[in-house]
């Protein structure tokens, strides 16, 4: 080893020379970005419904297709009560000829841009008595990258708005977790004693508590919200973080570095905030790091139990959790949101491992593997 | 060790205590009873069916009544199975849940220890990376997501295994579920694995070992005993996933376990059954609990005094 310098700058370092962390990274970044500024610009508004796109099959193709044009048409023309006698394609939109028993109202022609497939329409011309139309309407040009789900809904952004969702209960239930769990296990670790005992036998005492289940008793007689879906997670999840702290304040309590700010006359909450807290945050960075993804799954757990987020919310387990359910008619409800999802999860199990390695002072000498 | 069993035990105490505590006044004070229909009954006989359940008493002089009753061995009449009591409920329900966790915790323990232990024999190469990239997979992908591929592709396009159901407990029909189980924990305990055998391979008494010339299985096998002790002593946590997991899985596969019940349960207000349930598991996850840590002790020298 030829240089010192920070264990934080040692452990960046040593992170950036493994392809695999960079990846890792990579991915992250860009799914939240995609999160973050996608549902702008994928056109369609995450709660826009599509009625006569229902389950388009995922592509680069534009909808509706030609294909399905006679189809949709007829549909409205019946809607409008008018017969269509006449569909001339033109490149980007539709010819048109309507007619009808009685003198047809041009206001029914609404029906067209209404269905969020087609343009304003414009007259063409009208027949003597009112009973014909020509028309013309601009076909528009809707893309749906990763399909629409079985109300015609797109699934992109769909998934985009659920990854915001998924991401931020990844994040604030995790860092509530980690909160709680750094104070609780410092305050415990740097006392000893009876203190320590006392606080210890609790976290041993709720750690045998089948959390999981009494988190789905929670929701299932309180009506399943955000907050409680956060607050519940949060519960389980401090326990880990408490352990991993108190114990590696416990072996800081005795450093020289710690005496030597007790024999200074520093306050014992300022020789915590400042001493030993920061110490111990290398072990915590990582154990978060695997707590957000862990945090997430277990959102999609409820979400699939029909007890995490609800409609109009959605989650990436929310998602999933529809798309298995009609895996067999739409394969692409499933495979978008869990394509986020296990991407998301990987790259955060990933960079866990990487950083855990990295912050590891003993594989120093070994250099980068 | 007696030390460490008495210990727990007497640390069972306040734990069970808070199990039943929290779980009974919890579903009490949330908002709807297990006699609420869509239309609702007549005065009369709410008033009896209160009865008879004990439900008109107190608060307080039920949850004495169902901590005497529990102290006695008696889980109590299930509310929403008519002429069942929750303990016949388990009866029924209890080998399924257990034929398929001991299935997939088997699964998982083989999995987790050949892949693990080979990405650390091997750590830097192609195959560690692999492993890596299975396992955190196997982690990342929730169940209710194998469990449909794996029907689809197995049950449906190969037809080679049934795509759910129990049918007595035939074998064909627990190998999907408990693959789709035991996913998550393989993957879990290859990584356990792969790091406790990477810092044991690093320890000054392995290369003490490899400097006397040692066959590096020989080697192998001492350092696997290391590599074991976190497996075991995460046994408590492991199995505490596999009935969370199993909550899942028995729904998608249709198997009539404790997990359906105890969803069924709490979706209808069952309070015996739910509490019985979460008794039932609190107790499973402390025995396990004790079970790893005693068998992590007996592994590890290191910490055989320890309380």
């Amino acid at each position: 080893m030829t240089a010192g310098g920070s264990l934080g700058r040692l452990a960046a370092g040593r992170l950036l020379r493994r392809p695999v962390a960079v990846a890792a990274v990579a991915v992250l970044t860009a799914v939240a970005l995609a999160c973050l500024v996608g549902p702008l610009l994928t056109g369609h508004a995450p709660g826009r419904i599509y009625p006569d796109l229902v389950r388009v099959a995922p592509g680069p193709a534009a909808h509706p297709r030609g294909d399905d044009l006679p189809d949709i048409l007829a549909r409205l023309a019946f809607r409008m009560r008018v017969r269509l006698e006449a569909v001339v394609r033109e490149p980007g939109t539709v010819r048109l000829t309507l007619a009808a028993d009685r003198p047809i109202d041009p206001r029914v022609l609404t029906a067209l841009p209404r269905s969020d497939l087609f343009g304003t329409p414009v007259v063409l011309s009208r027949a003597e008595d009112g009973r014909g139309l020509v028309v013309s309407v601009p076909v528009r040009r809707l893309h749906f990258l990763l399909g629409t789900d079985a109300l015609g809904r797109d699934i992109l952004s769909r998934s985009l708005v659920a990854g915001r969702v998924s991401l931020l209960i990844g994040l604030v239930a995790t860092a509530v977790a980690l909160i709680v769990g750094v104070v609780y296990g410092a305050v415990a670790g740097f006392s000893g004693g009876t203190l320590d005992a006392v606080m210890m036998r609790i976290v041993d005492i709720l750690y045998a508590l089948p959390f999981v289940f009494f988190v789905i008793v929670l929701l299932v007689f309180f009506r399943a919200n955000l907050v409680l879906i956060l607050a519940a997670i949060a519960a389980v999840e401090w326990l880990d973080m408490a352990r991993l702290v108190r114990a590696q304040t416990r072996a800081l309590r005795h450093r020289d570095f710690v005496r030597a700010a007790e024999a200074l006359g520093r306050s014992r909450a300022a020789i915590l905030a400042r001493h030993v807290v920061p110490n111990t945050l290398g072990v915590v960075v990582v154990a978060a790091t695997s707590l957000v993804p862990r945090v997430i799954l277990l959102e999609s757990f409820l979400s699939f139990l029909g007890l995490g987020v609800q409609e109009p919310e959605t989650s990436w387990g929310a998602l999933v959790a529809d798309g298995a359910r009609s895996l067999e008619t739409a394969p692409w409800m499933l495979a978008g949101p869990t394509a986020f999802l296990v991407a998301t999860l990987v790259s955060l199990n990933l960079i866990g491992d990487a950083l855990s390695d990295a912050l590891d002072p003993r594989l120093r000498d070994l250099g980068a593997t | 060790m007696i030390g460490l069993v008495l210990h727990r035990l007497v640390q069972a105490v306040p734990t069970l205590f808070l199990v039943v505590a929290g779980s009974f006044f919890l579903m009490r004070l949330a908002p709807g009873g297990p006699f609420d229909l869509e239309r609702p009954l007549p005065r009369a006989a709410m008033e009896n069916l209160s009865r008879t359940y004990g439900l008109d008493q107190p608060l307080a002089v039920q949850f004495l009544r169902y901590c005497a009753a529990l102290l006695r061995g008696d889980l109590g009449p299930s509310f929403s199975f008519r002429d069942l009591t929750v303990a016949e409920l388990f009866a029924r329900g209890l080998p399924v849940s257990m034929t398929l966790g001991a299935l997939a915790l088997v699964l998982a323990v083989c999995a987790g220890l050949g892949l693990g232990s080979l990405a650390a024999l091997r750590r830097g190469s192609g195959w560690d990376r692999a492993v890596g990239l299975m396992a955190g997979t196997g982690l990342s992908v929730p169940g209710f997501v194998v469990a449909p591929l794996l029907q689809i592709v197995f049950g449906l396009g190969l037809a080679w295994l049934p795509v759910g159901g129990w049918e007595g407990g035939a074998p064909s029909h627990l190998v999907l579920p408990a693959i789709t189980l035991a996913l998550p924990q393989a993957g879990a305990i290859a990584r356990l694995v792969r790091s406790a055998l990477v810092e044991t391979l690093n320890a000054p008494h392995v290369r003490t070992q490899r400097a006397m010339g040692l066959s590096p299985a020989r080697i192998a096998r001492h350092a696997l005993r290391a590599a074991l002790i976190p497996v075991v002593a995460t046994l408590g946590p492991t199995a505490a996933a596999l009935l969370t997991g199993s909550v899942v899985v028995e729904t998608i596969f249709g198997l009539p376990g404790i997990g359906r019940y105890f969803v069924d349960g709490a979706l209808n207000r069952d309070y015996t059954l739910v509490m019985g349930t979460v008794v039932l598991v609190a107790v499973f996850v402390m025995v396990l609990n004790l079970v790893g840590d005693i068998a992590a002790a007996m592994l590890d020298p290191r910490t055989r005094s320890m309380r």
